[in-house]
């Protein structure tokens, strides 16, 4: 896993709530049995007509939001299904940081393990910044996942707060699996209390 | 005395095997359900990382999400990615030891239907499955939650997961619920009171006189559903009911065993005195048949009513999402929801694929025929389902009727098989999710009960199934 501790990237505003993960990764892409291959299907069904030509009302097909890092989003993100395979569609397109006034529990611990920093922030500072994103193309923010605080050219300067495990793991790139196994005394502990 | 406890706080208290001061607990895993669209990338970076199923012996797979629903095609799949998927499936089971209900075996079926129907789901247990309808299995009591891919590849490796403790919800539902109502209307009720996101960071209880009078089957709809409304996992104590359903079943303790294992599980209640982060009661005796209208699962009326006007939304945002859902649901707000009409019908899915279920669905169906112009695909949650409708007879009246009576999967819930709606077709759907896409591309879907989607098969409309004329 790619560790994240500073990033500076352009914003993408998604002025949505709820948006599912049926909505980020549709179903017809969930076929695969590679972790990759699923950036160009992120967001499918909005971002292509049904031949395959790109929809020209859709945020991500802006130029100006093609190269963007870190998206900007309604409540409830990543909603419904399990599937990791929005968290992987979202950081193949790019993504390292998506910001949200609330994330579903499911996608919070996908994006995690991989990599993608997730930020909780009020829903006016969410208003505001994806305000500018429409306005200022490119819109820049700087995220310090060290001192937990984000900025932009405009005068902001957010304090923001991550769990501090979930922070540790993201500063270092962290393999979760491997970090449980280094408990493996207690989980053998356990077993033996447990075996019926 | 120690402190009056939770049934979820009972059950987790039970499985931590490492509790930290600023790290998530690890929580030891009792049981793993695995199917074929979320484990593939598990097993192979198990392979790199040189690491080994810890538990084979807790851990069982089956094949639901794939698989075509015709007799045909079940076996023979002409989808090539699909049918790769599938074969890994198969390998890494072979690879590993892993126990596989294939396709044809006489035990494959919906991942959550075949885990209680074989008594591999118990009371107490904590479960967990690379699918959010995991909540299911709380319907015994157990503690049942979905995981990402990489969270499956951590349980293979280690049988643990790594969570944070959630918060803790209960639901009271008083009274009884009416006749012609049913437990996944009660769901629906729920989610549209608390909203998609209510139940977020919680584990929510379902308890009260209503849920106590609920069979097992329409215990797990409604705790399959917890996760539309964004909870981590939903439970119901376990009791008689509980136990009479399970006694006998394949992996349940047998002859003293059984008598211990039910002794030990009757613990499993909440205490008096017991506290929630969250307590809510609903007055069950008041629910009414419910449909949704938009595009997502809280988006819901009682058959009765008419399509809600954004107008009358409580703020900016609650408006738009509105106008966007009846856009895409091509719906005008004031049209009673008895006026519209339906393209096709699917009965079946994770919450309400089972015997019950379809029994109901058989009850109204019975006697009728299916509207003309109106496409009706019933599938069994699993091959044991369809043998025992079958067996009853049931099978016959869907077919009399002019349904399609289909092989067991997941099916038209997710459309990643061949059972889709063609665009902007119009589906009473007995499923979980009526997100867009969710059935077919611009497909439009409207979440209702069995019997309610019965009924509109036979109308091509919605109708209040309270006042159904039933016949023999």
């Amino acid at each position: 896993m790619e560790p994240i501790r500073k990033h500076r990237g352009v914003v993408a505003p998604l002025h949505r709530e709820n948006i599912d993960t049926d909505q980020i990764i549709p179903k017809q892409h969930l076929k695969r049995i590679e972790r990759t291959g699923f950036g160009k299907y992120l967001f499918s069904d909005w971002r292509y007509h049904p031949d395959g030509r790109d929809r020209a009302d859709f945020a991500l097909n802006h130029e100006h939001f093609r190269v963007a890092t870190i998206l900007v989003t309604g409540k409830n993100f990543g909603c419904g299904s399990s599937r990791e395979h929005a968290a992987w569609a979202l950081s193949e397109f790019g993504f390292r940081v998506i910001l949200a006034p609330s994330f579903a529990d499911i996608f919070r611990n996908n994006a995690g393990n991989n990599g993608i920093l997730v930020i909780e922030l009020p829903e006016a500072t969410i208003q505001r910044m994806a305000e500018h994103a429409d306005k200022h193309r490119p819109y820049h923010l700087s995220v310090d996942l060290e001192t937990q605080t984000i900025s932009d050219d405009y005068g902001l300067n957010q304090k923001f707060e991550v769990e501090p495990f979930r922070r540790h793991r993201l500063l270092n790139g962290l393999d979760e699996i491997g970090m449980t196994l280094l408990h493996e005394d207690d989980i053998a502990r356990y077993e033996a209390q447990h075996r019926s | 005395m120690s402190k009056p406890k939770t049934l979820f706080e009972k059950v987790w208290h039970a499985h931590v095997v490492r509790a930290a001061e600023g790290e998530p607990t690890l929580l030891y895993i009792d049981l793993h359900l695995v199917h074929e669209v979320t484990s593939p990338q598990a097993f192979e970076g198990l392979r790199l990382a040189g690491r080994k199923v810890r538990r084979v012996d807790l851990t069982f797979a089956t094949i639901d999400h794939n698989v075509p629903t015709t007799s045909d095609e079940r076996f023979v799949i002409k989808d090539q990615i699909a049918a790769q998927q599938i074969a890994t499936l198969r390998k890494n089971c072979e690879a590993t030891g892993i126990p596989l209900f294939d396709i044809g075996s006489g035990q494959q079926g919906i991942v959550h239907v075949i885990g209680p129907e074989l008594g591999l789901t118990q009371p107490g247990k904590t479960i967990v499955c690379g699918d959010s309808h995991t909540s299911t299995h709380g319907a015994f009591g157990a503690l049942a939650f979905g995981i990402g891919t990489s969270e499956v590849e951590h349980v293979l490796a280690t049988q643990c997961v790594s969570q944070k403790k959630p918060r803790s919800m209960r639901i009271n539902v008083t009274g009884q619920l009416p006749q012609g109502t049913t437990s996944k209307d009660l769901v629906l009720d729920i989610i549209r009171r608390i909203g998609t996101d209510g139940g977020t960071g919680y584990v929510i209880e379902y308890a009260g006189a209503a849920v106590g009078a609920l069979t097992m089957e329409e215990r797990m709809t409604i705790c399959n559903m917890s996760i539309e409304c964004g909870a981590r996992a939903g439970m119901i104590a376990p009791d008689d009911t509980t136990f009479a359903y399970l006694k006998g079943r394949r992996y349940v303790p047998q002859g003293s065993a059984w008598d211990e294992a039910v002794t030990r599980w009757r613990s499993l209640v909440t205490d008096d005195g017991a506290t929630f982060d969250c307590e809510i009661t609903i007055n069950g005796a008041e629910l009414e048949p419910i449909v949704t209208w938009g595009t997502n699962p809280g988006m819901s009326v009682p058959v009765t009513s008419a399509i809600p006007n954004p107008e009358k939304a409580r703020d900016a945002s609650e408006r738009s999402a509105m106008q966007s859902a009846l856009t895409y649901m091509g719906l005008e707000p004031g049209t009673r929801i008895e006026d519209v009409t339906l393209d096709r019908i699917f009965i079946g899915s994770c919450t309400n694929g089972r015997l019950e279920d379809l029994r109901a669905a058989a009850r109204v169906m019975r006697g009728h025929k299916v509207h003309d112009g109106v496409e009706v695909l019933i599938v069994p949650g699993s091959e044991a389902v369809k043998v025992a409708a079958e067996q009853e007879g049931l099978d016959r009246i869907f077919k009399e009727a002019g349904a399609q009576w289909r092989e067991p999967g997941c099916s038209m819930c997710l459309g990643m098989n061949p059972d889709i709606l063609e665009p902007k077709q119009r589906c009473a759907s007995t499923s979980n999710r009526n997100f867009e896409g969710r059935q077919g591309r611009e497909g439009r879907t409207h979440l209702v009960s069995p019997p309610t989607a019965a009924a509109a098969a036979v109308k091509g409309h919605f109708v209040d199934v309270r006042g159904w004329e039933y016949r023999n």
